[in-house]
């Protein structure tokens, strides 16, 4: 089964022919994901890396069946993008780019509220199911495919986790890259349900950061199902300053609810397993699923 | 993007917020000028010499050269110049500025606004800001105007009025008026208030703002609302559409090592510790700087070299990192997925050879795309440095250097 996206998924990339879009969308190729073409308004019925380039989302759905998307589209246009595609009846839009204003990302999200979609990101690193499709920017061979979900806001700490989870001789489900905006489709809480639903995965690892609530509303949820599916946690930013941004524009400390510490208290007291040390969620994991 | 306060309230005055007028002038002559325009423009007799730097906590925060606080009361004229002179050029430390304090370049020269008259002068809290969870900005407002809200959200936070805005539709006059009747106003003090938010709601929708915090709103004697203060932090990834206000940037209020690296496109951030960093991804960069306070040091550092590292952005992030003296040791974590471990070792050895004698002790921790052809480079460059592959070995290795 998996979740978001599996081997049957029909994946369009939107900003198809650009820097970006064009590297990623030959490596997901590469990886075996189902790409059935690409979406660049102006270059519609020309080809690109052996695939149909179409003006449109709406276009491309009709031609292709295409029911999952991935924007590499600038920020500027990006919102716009997104809202393209729910409209067109996409079901998974996968957004990468970083760098979307709030504003734009506010009307999207409303755009899209009420519209069968699931938005993962933007700002993120995408979602991978090993073995089946890798709808985002994040080397495959370092995933390998089993039975623990990955909900992580951060890219390269979602590889760093996946990394040490394969070597702690076990392997990933789906992982899914959130993202790490103020604003995102899909929030931990609603990524790591789609997880706790899901028959093919037994533990999940859910990796946060400083800033927001989601964690604190994902530990809750957790709790709520009675802690039926082991779950080992790390927040990110233990050792950041107050008001300063990371990196992310949403890595930042505001009340005394979002610093790390506070954060990795409410996750212990909902049942998770959480690691102080980014170094040993894989081992962590590894202990827990063989009591 | 954080702004000045004179900044701030030129953006609310466009969109018709009204304000405590001032004039900014950085010479203690310029101040002079400043009050008599002031006083021809508004009649005000008295005038309010207010520290132009990116902290809050001004009005009781000391410039330390001079022992004047950061927000002073000139009763005329003659008070101006010299009242000025006391704050411009010194450092003014407030609880936001931390002990190091912030040198004011700028002071705003404002006009008197708590004049006596048929009513007291009252001050609120207002902000606007967004929340995440709702995606949707909140209005927030309080009669404890003057406070930190925090304190008011702490100890009275039944005190504290909200009012979420759909996106949709914008901000509705019932909601304005709501907020007005909720603050206890009335008569012409609550139409100006219902206009005011209303103002204000337009200027932060305008502006592409993330936060504006108006601390205090003052109803004057005469009932007119007015921004005595102004914190407006603007969105970053909005700069675009927005030139007239990316050059209000003021690269003074910053750290110069942050300006330098946003200039060689990394992301930096400079903290207190000894132990620097250089890291693809900035969860990656966080947990990293985790890692370094859990094996006894403190970061230095944030720095997210990105997507993109190479040699020349990891020279550039070694160059910021060795400028500050209480670097002791380095620790790069790359976790190569599009970025190849072998061309961030190639940097690195590059870097070395560039920057001369490098004195710290510097731990590599490749993993990922070509981990191994990195670690070769390295090993055989005959630098000295300690290699690492997994990120307990990485942290094994940070306690060693620091002990």
């Amino acid at each position: 089964m998996s979740v978001l996206v599996n081997k049957n998924s029909k994946v369009i990339v939107q900003g198809f022919t650009g820097t970006e879009g064009s590297f990623h969308a030959q490596q997901m190729i590469e990886y075996g994901t189902n790409v059935v073409g690409g979406v660049t308004p102006g270059k519609g019925g020309q080809k690109h890396l052996d695939k149909p380039i179409f003006n449109s989302v709406e276009e491309a759905v009709q031609t292709t069946g295409a029911d999952v998307s991935i924007i590499f589209v600038p920020p500027a246009f990006a919102a716009d993008a997104i809202m393209e595609a729910a409209d067109a009846g996409i079901k998974v839009i996968v957004a990468i780019t970083e760098g979307i204003p709030v504003k734009d990302m506010m009307t999207a999200k409303n755009y899209i509220k009420n519209k069968k979609v699931t938005l993962i990101g933007p700002n993120c690193p995408g979602v991978i199911t090993p073995g089946e499709a890798k709808v985002g920017i994040m080397p495959g061979f370092v995933f390998k495919k089993g039975r623990v979900g990955v909900v992580s806001k951060s890219g390269t700490l979602t590889y760093e986790a996946a990394d040490q989870i394969v070597k702690a001789g076990l392997g990933i489900s789906t992982a899914i890259g959130i993202g790490g905006d103020p604003i995102i489709g899909t929030p931990t809480k609603e990524a790591v349900e789609l997880l706790m639903n899901d028959p093919e995965t037994d533990a999940i690892v859910m990796i946060g950061e400083i800033g927001g609530n989601y964690e604190a509303l994902a530990s809750e949820y957790i709790k709520s199902t009675g802690n039926k599916k082991p779950v080992v946690g790390f927040i990110a930013g233990q050792t950041a300053p107050p008001g300063r941004r990371m990196g992310h524009a949403g890595a930042i400390i505001g009340g005394a609810d979002d610093t790390a510490a506070a954060k990795m208290k409410i996750m212990e007291a909902c049942g998770i397993h959480v690691v102080q040390s980014p170094a040993d969620i894989g081992e962590t994991l590894a202990k827990v699923l063989k009591k | 993007m954080n702004i000045h306060e004179y900044q701030a309230k030129g953006i609310l005055k466009s969109y018709g917020v009204t304000i405590q007028e001032g004039i900014v002038a950085d010479t203690p002559e310029r101040a002079l000028e400043a009050a008599r325009t002031l006083n021809a423009d508004t009649g005000t007799s008295w005038y309010v010499v207010k520290a132009q730097i990116h902290a809050g906590g001004r009005g009781k925060g000391k410039v330390r050269e001079t022992d004047s606080n950061g927000v002073v009361l000139a009763k005329s004229l003659n008070e101006v110049a010299p009242k000025a002179e006391k704050i411009l050029g010194g450092t003014l430390v407030t609880h936001q500025t931390g002990p190091e304090g912030k040198k004011v370049n700028k002071v705003l020269i404002a006009q008197d606004v708590y004049y006596p008259g048929e009513s007291e002068p009252k001050e609120y809290y207002m902000s606007i800001l967004l929340d995440r969870a709702k995606a949707s900005n909140v209005i927030m407002a309080s009669t404890e105007g003057g406070m930190d809200i925090e304190e008011v959200a702490a100890h009275t936070p039944e005190k504290i009025i909200k009012e979420w805005i759909d996106p949709s539709v914008g901000l509705q006059p019932f909601q304005a008026r709501k907020v007005a009747f909720k603050l206890g106003l009335e008569g012409n003090a609550l139409k100006e208030m219902v206009k005011f938010i209303h103002s204000l709601y337009n200027a932060f929708i305008g502006s592409d703002s993330t936060m504006f915090e108006i601390n205090p709103v003052l109803k004057t004697s005469d009932n007119k609302i007015l921004a005595v203060d102004a914190k407006v932090n603007l969105d970053d990834n909005a700069l675009f559409r927005h030139k007239d206000l990316a050059e209000l940037r003021d690269i003074s209020e910053e750290d110069p090592l942050e300006v330098e690296a946003g200039v060689a496109g990394l992301n930096y951030v400079k903290l207190d510790g000894n132990v620097g960093c250089m890291v693809n991804g900035a969860g990656l960069a966080m947990a990293t700087m985790d890692i370094i306070k859990l094996s006894g040091g403190e970061p230095a550092n944030f720095l997210d070299v990105g997507g993109g590292a190479n040699a020349k952005t990891v020279e550039a992030g070694f160059r910021i990192i060795l400028k500050d003296p209480n670097v002791k040791a380095i620790l790069i974590n790359i976790f190569g997925g599009i970025v190849r471990c072998d061309r961030v070792a190639t940097g690195v050895v590059e870097a070395y050879k560039n920057i001369g004698e490098i004195k710290v002790p510097i731990i590599v921790r490749l993993q990922g795309t070509n981990a191994e052809e990195g670690a070769k480079i390295i090993a055989e460059s005959g630098l000295k440095v300690f290699p690492a592959i997994v990120l307990k070995d990485a942290a094994t290795k940070v306690k060693e250097v620091l002990a």
